[in-house]
């Protein structure tokens, strides 16, 4: 067993998403602490990997990573993991990063700690703050064993911590890589046409709480009055009511916009993840427990129906 | 195609969630079907009607009352519901990953789908772990899959729109993330019609896992900043809002 502190970073199109260079600012951070280094792994060629402020940086090339591929990268990051004993293996909680995550937990028998706000070195061990239940609950959990796995949620810490130059080692696959049973068969790039949600200096975001797609109407009546756009949270783009262009949040565009007046949304961290950074923030929620009233600047417990139609008498 | 759905049964996020000890307090809360779950069901039921085959719905029943969810799935168009009964609201996803994974075992699955995620999902989901206790390759955030053959062609959403697509050799795992379709609507005389008629299929727990997470505090978040609430009837509450648009040059 070894004390340091494993980066399991992604990219995408030859770039590295932020939550790489969030997570590995806190592995810096971890790994002093427990007295081991940080080590950022990145699984594929094709990519720039001299750019982490990691102790070592390793790089698996191997054509078969290129794109990124679930059991073949579940399977490289298995071997490595064996191999160096890492005390934490910090993932980000993202599309990429829930395909392996819980599968290296239950292959290796270790602990998994996901939707990771904080993490924090204590008694030669780590304790993670988790947010569960959609943000209405923090969960304060201690990994057991000699590595623990932790799938941090992105924006939890800052990135610029995470930047740097350290020269990658490149390897070869630690697996072979010939059996797969899953193959990469192509990118399908987002259709434009529709409006650029991430270009607007207004939106009116609708969250499930506008009950069905004859109210997407209101929303763009209020927005046409406010010179806006109208953006969604998933559920509503999920049923159809508004198109995908529109999803504000993890699997979604990210938006900063002057004003993001929210009518119904409940504020789960994927939403979040898209929208916190924008400059006024107004929620109408029903639920005046609502996580969203943890980030908005304004909010009020309300029915969004109500407050919009007489938004716009006033407009 | 066998298809097998493992479902969830989660405490609910739409009320208050009390907790006792470092846990919830499973005893004052309600259990909902995990939301995502209603996708996996749904993209097993499109598979089945394009290509044939049964779709059986598998859970672990923590309270004693997940035959609402498997009456719900049956009347969604599942051939077969099987529970666990397992009387542990506590038990986490890896010990439901494991029993979950032994009475799958048995059932000659070609595909394997499980909900993305569940909110309660702190130590990981149940999908990535039945794979890993079965011995599958595992694929999340699925927004679209179908079988051709031996093969499946899998959508997997990535941030912005973008997707990717991959060729899977069955037997897998998926977490699904939504179905090509918004998962259909169930009438509450078909769901009652289940109720009286259907068979759940009872098996005991077997095997053991465990998340190996100590649990230290469960707590409401520690709040940095709260909004500043707008107080007063709606007619109020929006004329609050448009004066602030306006003095922020917004309207
Ligand atoms: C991998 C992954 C990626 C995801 N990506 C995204 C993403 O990109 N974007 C995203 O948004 N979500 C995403 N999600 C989903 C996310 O977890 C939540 O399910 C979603 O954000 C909830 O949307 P919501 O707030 O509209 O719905 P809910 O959580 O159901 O909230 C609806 C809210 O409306 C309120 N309400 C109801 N009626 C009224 C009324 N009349 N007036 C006022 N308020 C009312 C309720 O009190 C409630 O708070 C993702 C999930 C996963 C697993």
């Amino acid at each position: 067993m070894s004390n340091d502190v494993f980066v399991i970073t992604e990219h995408l199109d030859g770039k590295f998403s932020d939550v790489s260079f969030e997570v590995a600012g806190k592995a810096k951070e971890l790994a002093k602490a427990l007295g081991g280094q940080a080590i950022a792994v990145v699984v594929g060629g094709g990519v720039d990997a001299n750019v982490f402020a990691s102790d070592s940086t390793i790089q698996v090339d191997d054509a078969a990573l290129s794109q990124f591929n679930p059991e073949a990268y579940a399977k490289v990051i298995e071997a490595l993991v064996k191999e160096k004993s890492p005390r934490v293996v910090l993932f980000g909680w993202t599309v990429t990063g829930m395909d392996v995550a819980a599968w290296l937990s239950a292959k290796l028998g270790v602990p998994c700690a996901a939707y990771a706000k904080d993490v924090r070195a204590e008694g030669g061990g780590v304790v993670v703050s988790c947010q569960a239940y959609g943000g209405k609950l923090t969960a304060e959990v201690a990994p057991e064993g000699e590595t623990a796995i932790v799938a941090c949620l992105a924006g939890s810490f800052p990135a610029e911590a995470g930047q740097g130059s350290t020269a990658a080692t490149k390897i070869a696959s630690p697996v072979d890589l010939s059996g797969l049973k899953m193959k990469f068969v192509e990118m399908l790039k987002p259709v434009a046409g529709d409006v650029d949600i991430t270009a607007q200096t207004k939106l009116v975001s609708v969250g499930r709480g506008i009950g069905g797609k004859e109210n997407i109407e209101l929303a763009e009546e209020l927005a046409a009055k406010l010179g806006a756009v109208v953006s969604a949270s998933r559920p509503v783009v999920d049923a159809g009511w508004l198109p995908r262009t529109r999803q504000v949040g993890k699997s979604g565009l990210k938006v900063k916009p002057k004003l993001y007046l929210m009518l119904g949304i409940s504020g789960a961290p994927e939403h979040l993840e898209g929208m916190k950074s924008a400059e006024l923030i107004i929620a109408i929620n029903t639920d005046k427990k609502a996580p969203i009233f943890n980030v908005a600047h304004y909010g009020a417990t309300a029915d969004l129906f109500e407050v919009a139609e007489a938004m716009l008498e006033l407009l | 195609m066998n298809i097998v759905v493992a479902i969830k049964h989660i405490p609910s996020i739409a009320d208050d969630l009390p907790v006792k000890g470092n846990n919830v307090d499973f005893d004052s809360v309600d259990f909902v079907l995990n939301e995502w779950d209603e996708h996996s069901i749904e993209q097993a039921v499109l598979i089945k009607e394009a290509v044939g085959g049964t779709v059986t719905v598998v859970g672990v029943d923590l309270i004693g009352e997940l035959d609402n969810a498997l009456h719900l799935a049956l009347a969604k168009g599942a051939d077969k519901v099987v529970k666990i009964t397992a009387d542990d609201p506590a038990a986490d996803s890896h010990q439901q990953a494991k029993w979950l994974a032994e009475a799958i075992k048995g059932m000659g699955a070609d595909m394997v789908f499980a909900g993305v995620q569940a909110s309660n999902d702190i130590d990981g989901q149940i999908g990535p772990m039945i794979a890993a206790y079965l011995d599958m390759p595992y694929i999340g955030g699925t927004s679209a899959i179908e079988v051709s053959g031996s093969t499946a062609t899998v959508s997997k959403e990535f941030p912005g729109g973008v997707g990717m697509k991959y060729a899977v050799t069955l037997p897998f795992v998926a977490g699904v993330q939504s179905a090509p379709k918004p998962p259909r609507y169930a009438p509450v005389s078909k769901v009652r019609q289940m109720a009286q008629t259907a068979t759940v299929e009872k098996v005991a727990p077997s095997g053991e896992a465990s998340s190996g997470l100590a649990f230290k505090k469960m707590a409401p978040p520690v709040v940095t900043g709260h909004a500043e609430m707008i107080e007063g009837s709606p007619k109020e509450v929006a004329a609050k809002i448009v004066e602030l648009l306006k003095s922020r040059g917004l309207a």
